[in-house]
């Protein structure tokens, strides 16, 4: 199973192994990371998922598709390597990603 | 001192509360009750992938079981709560058992409004709620199979997306005189009952069904008109009402839902509650309202948590409801109600566009099709109250953040 490592909003690393196909955004929930909060669960609607992913992981991942790029627009402090993490399918290629949390997730939301 | 709390119902409001109030430091016991067997999942997938079969039921879940043992939560699923006895603290469950709180959190979500009309108890006649109701439906589904759908909301309507996704003849029958009457903007209405027909769906308004027929199971769907429709199978998706009989029958105040004021709390000092049950006070808007809606659940059930800790914390939101038919997604931001003014940006031929409705020049609500970024844009102008101005607004090449 792959290893996807999240930096918490802290700093601190956390690694977890999960199965391929499940979203990063899943993972995360399911090992309570702090700061993903994913809302919608996954529908690309509510863009409270959004993680930076270390530069060089970008170019393994799939390209925003236009859903996720208009939900990326306003999120907070939006960056080249922004992403939503419910649209990260894990696959073995993605072995060992790095992901940042960032230190808030919305422009309105309070912190979680 | 608070040493036990219960919440009541394992939803998307009694997940978070048990998240929101672990993370805020509460280290006492922490029960959660919720009358179906799986660990907490979330509903949204139920009429989409899940319904499709195209997601397994363990990612349905928020959370796994080893996040329960750790977090030390009782959780006691499969089993009903019958009573609560506000004086005493205390809720009895229906194999007679009963547990003690000092806080207790009502978290009780809204089931499906039932069909009335003869022949309502026929099998082959479902409703559209839990991971149970999917598992009925789901044969059923096959292709060709004749579905029709009893009206023509959210849930109506992307059931029958599913359904027909999966083969089925489906027809969607709605009382009134367009789908989803009741959320959206008559043009996008129109937009979406041509997406389902173009899909090959039947979508029959004005429509009022008087009965159904059918030798111990459901074969037939007749309507007032005298309009008949065949069915192997029938969905029903006409609204849902509060779960907040237990609270009413504990001398809580109710008022279509559980009333809460800003801060969550109903009127026992004790109790709280959160989500889809409650009746409150929606602050941006300036009314009472009951919402079935994931943000509300999530939101409500953080402010509660927060509450009930001793963090004094309002809970004032702009509501927001997202829904996916087909490669359509849906995504509407505050609450329309009240609007003298509508403005559409953008074309619905080109399948992106948006209406938003303004009420004495500030804007209320939008609702965007395929259009995420006047989506987001928007949470943030409507809750600022922002005033667009008008001609900015109906351009849609001036994004919607520079309307303003």
């Amino acid at each position: 199973m792959p290893l996807i490592v999240f930096v918490e909003r802290g700093g601190a690393r956390r690694e977890v192994r999960a199965p391929e196909g499940v979203t990063v955004m899943e993972i995360a929930r399911r090992h309570g990371i702090d700061g993903i909060v994913a809302q919608c669960g996954g529908a690309c609607a509510c863009a409270t998922c959004h993680v930076y992913v270390a530069p060089q992981w970008l170019e393994k991942l799939e390209p925003r598709e236009d859903m996720e790029e208009g939900m990326l627009e306003n999120a907070w402090e939006p960056r080249a390597n922004s992403r939503l993490s419910c649209q990260i399918h894990l696959a073995a290629a993605l072995d060992g990603l790095e992901v940042t949390v960032p230190r808030r997730q919305n422009l309105l939301e309070n912190d979680q | 001192m608070i040493s036990t709390i219960l919440i009541l119902g394992a939803g998307q409001a009694g997940a978070q509360a048990v998240d929101s109030l672990r993370r805020e430091g509460f280290a006492g016991r922490l029960v959660l009750i919720g009358d179906e067997p799986q660990l907490p999942y979330q509903r949204p997938p139920l009429s989409k992938q899940f319904l499709a079969g195209e997601m397994a039921e363990d990612r349905l879940f928020f959370r796994h079981q080893a996040y329960y043992d750790q977090h030390r939560v009782e959780l006691e699923l499969g089993r009903r709560a019958t009573r609560i006895d506000a004086a005493a603290r205390r809720v009895s469950l229906s194999d007679g058992e009963t547990l003690a709180y000092d806080r207790l959190m009502l978290c009780t979500g809204a089931k499906s409004r039932p069909l009335t009309c003869p022949g309502a108890e026929l099998a082959g006649v479902h409703y559209l709620r839990g991971v149970a109701d999917v598992a009925a439906m789901r044969p059923g589904l096959k292709a060709g199979a004749r579905v029709v759908i009893i009206g023509g909301g959210y849930i109506g309507l992307e059931t029958a997306a599913t359904a027909r996704k999966l083969g089925c003849a489906v027809t969607v029958l709605e009382m009134a005189d367009r789908v989803m009457n009741r959320v959206v903007a008559s043009s996008v209405s129109e937009y979406f009952a041509h997406e389902h027909r173009t899909q090959g769906i039947k979508i029959i308004c004005n429509t009022r069904v008087v009965r159904l027929e059918g030798t111990g199971r459901v074969e037939r769907v007749v309507c007032a008109d005298g309009s008949a429709y065949e069915a192997d199978l029938l969905v029903v998706g006409v609204g849902a009402v509060p779960n907040s009989e237990l609270a009413a029958e504990a001398g809580l105040a109710c008022e279509n839902g559980i009333t809460v004021d800003e801060y969550c709390r109903t009127s026992d000092a004790a109790i709280y509650a959160a989500g889809d049950c409650t009746h409150h006070p929606s602050l941006r808007f300036e009314m009472r309202v009951r919402l079935e809606s994931v943000d509300n659940a999530f939101e409500q059930a953080k402010t509660a948590a927060l509450n009930l800790l001793g963090k004094p914390t309002i809970h004032d939101r702009v509501p927001w409801f997202w829904s996916d038919q087909f490669d359509n997604k849906l995504l509407i931001v505050g609450l329309s109600s009240g609007f003298d003014q509508q403005v559409l940006r953008g074309d619905p031929a080109a399948r992106s566009f948006s209406i938003c409705y303004l009420k004495g020049g500030e804007l209320l609500a939008v609702e965007a099709i395929n259009h995420p970024k006047d989506y987001i844009a928007a949470r943030k102008l409507i809750a600022e109250r922002a005033r667009p101005d008008l001609d900015k607004l109906a351009d849609p090449r001036i994004s919607l953040k520079e309307t303003v």
